[in-house]
């Protein structure tokens, strides 16, 4: 079938940087797809590059098979954007974000107003709308840029970050929000910092480092195959655990003081081995994650 | 640079959302344009008018009170415009991020920029109006020729909001617009013929007041106000529309510049 989102070697160059540097993805009808790479990495550059705010320097980027370049009106009538930055309107109430924005998409106001209801019921603002958005936390403004992206009845929707800054309930709430709306088929394109949130919500990710994608797939496979799915973590330099897992060939980080092992799960004889010979003390035992994954490919060095 | 496919009506939604906006605090923006030309004929018709009692303009000789009039009107129209595109459209950019938001809707940069300059006319055309009424009770206004200064503000305020969108376009930071508006918009409030005849000026630099577009709002001004003026009624309309799209052009140009990279 074809992609309803598709990337070939995208290029964006400012004067002295290259953002992206030859991304290829593609996305598939009602599929939830992330992208996540460390600051920098070129995602949201990539985003603005998808909704038609930032011109490629080169590649082709294809949504519902037309060229941005070229039908950047009629793809831009049916996505909706989540940009990471606060871009509510504050001089609007909550309700007129939401009828003034979808005056944007030359929707008419009567259709505007049932849908305004019916997106401020769904995430739980119904009884804010009078209100100005300044007046809002910082859960329900991201609740409410959400409810906006969807005033066209988008068929994608891209989110740039949907839950960075929010306290654990209100991250909760979205993801309750997000996994309804994939349940009803939306094809969703997200960047998220967050691993357990991609583990939870996209059927497939790119992780992607200087402009560059490092690995695609789905997030159980990803983990399997860079981490095996077990993660032994011994605390403490021991030499010994170090030699073996070196002539055995199996997967580790040495971190200097802490030993990350990386085993397949169902490998019971190994992992008995490891544990015996050398978990005497300070080991932690527990399933590999998506973090994992992230941490092995990235690299554990702060960007900026 | 720009593309014509980037223009269509959709930009009056933009425009619309500045009327709304401003709905909710027009009353105290309607202020303005009604005390403000009380005061200032109030001061200069028993102050300074007074001392000076009456000017020799255009081969006629008229109360000083008279001949400044119709020049607040035009002072109020380049006011308007060019703080409405200057500051305030700033803020909504830098500030509020409101143009991100719209950029992620079929709207294009072109018609949000558009949009901002007629929302900037239109608020001049606004205090005009308010400011014609005013000066009407005063008895400085001839009706109805006066009313023919409506138009001319909204033209005079696309005029202005588009050279203060330039400005918006390359000022760095928010306290820069100091600039502009000590060079441009002071000098020009001072010495386009709105509180003395520009001949007073000496000779070399009054080709210099007319090259500025306040002096063609002021004449114009004059010219429906009160029936009197010295340059060509047409020319000066010339001039304003000429001014207003290169300068249209150039606003567009230097928001492009500044937002997409």
């Amino acid at each position: 079938m074809e992609p309803i989102i598709r990337v070939e070697n995208l290029v964006k160059r400012f004067k002295t940087v290259t953002a992206v540097d030859g991304i290829s993805f593609s996305v598939q009808h009602g599929e939830f797809f992330g992208l996540l790479g460390p600051n920098g990495a070129g995602k949201t550059t990539t985003i603005r590059m998808l909704y038609g705010f930032s011109p490629p320097t080169a590649g082709t980027l294809e949504i519902f098979g037309l060229n941005i370049s070229r039908h950047w009106r009629e793809i831009k009538s049916r996505i909706g954007v989540c940009q990471q930055e606060n871009t509510l309107d504050p001089d609007l109430t909550v309700a007129q974000n939401l009828e003034i924005f979808a005056s944007y998409f030359n929707i008419s106001k009567e259709v505007a107003l049932e849908r305004a209801g019916e997106l401020l019921s769904f995430f739980a603002l119904s009884h804010r709308s009078e209100d100005k958005v300044s007046e809002l936390s910082g859960g329900m403004s991201r609740r409410l840029t959400l409810a906006r992206a969807l005033i066209n009845r988008p068929d994608i929707l891209i989110l740039d970050e949907p839950t960075t800054g929010l306290d654990p309930q209100s991250r909760y709430q979205m993801w309750e929000r997000l996994d309804a709306l994939k349940g009803k088929g939306l094809t969703v394109l997200m960047t998220t910092h967050y691993m357990e949130e991609a583990e939870k919500l996209c059927d497939r990710l790119v992780i992607v480092d200087h402009g560059q994608v490092l690995v695609e797939g789905n997030p159980q496979d990803l983990i399997t195959r860079h981490t095996g799915g077990n993660v032994i973590e011994m605390t403490g330099h021991d030499a010994a655990a170090l030699d073996f897992v070196r002539e055995n060939d199996i997967q580790h980080d040495d971190l200097g003081d802490r030993l990350i092992i990386y085993t397949a799960r169902d490998d019971t004889e190994l992992n008995n081995i490891i544990i015996e010979r050398f978990c005497a003390k300070k080991c932690t035992y527990r399933n590999s994650t998506l973090e994992d994954v992230f941490l092995r490919l990235t690299g554990r060095e702060l960007r900026e | 640079m720009i593309r014509m496919s980037a223009f269509s009506w959709r930009f009056l939604k933009v425009w619309k959302r500045n009327l709304i906006t401003y709905q909710k605090i027009w009353k105290v923006s309607f202020l303005t344009p009604l005390l403000e030309p009380i005061l200032y004929i109030l001061a200069f018709g028993m102050g300074i008018g007074v001392m000076i009692g009456e000017v020799r303009y255009s081969g006629v000789t008229i109360s000083y009170t008279r001949f400044i009039a119709p020049a607040l009107i035009a002072v109020a129209v380049m006011q308007n415009a060019f703080f409405e595109t200057t500051y305030t459209s700033f803020v909504r950019m830098y500030f509020q991020r409101t143009f991100d938001g719209m950029l992620t809707t079929p709207l294009s940069l072109e018609e949000i920029i558009l949009a901002e300059i007629v929302w900037a006319a239109t608020k001049s055309a606004a205090a005009a109006t308010i400011m014609l009424i005013v000066l009407g009770v005063f008895g400085y206004v001839e009706f109805p020729m006066g009313l023919l200064m409506i138009p001319i503000a909204f033209l005079g305020g696309l005029a202005f909001g588009a050279i203060g969108m330039v400005f918006t376009g390359i000022t760095p930071t928010i306290d820069l617009f100091n600039l502009p508006i000590f060079l441009f918009i002071t000098p020009m409030f001072l010495f386009s013929g709105t509180f003395f005849p520009i001949t007073n000026l000496p000779e070399w630099a009054q080709p210099l007041a007319i090259a500025f577009p306040l002096y063609h709002i002021v004449e114009l001004s004059r010219r429906f106000c009160i029936g009197i003026h010295e340059a060509g009624t047409l020319l000066s309309l010339g001039y304003l529309v000429g001014f207003s799209v290169l300068f249209i052009y150039m606003g567009l140009v230097s928001m492009r510049w500044r937002l997409i990279k």
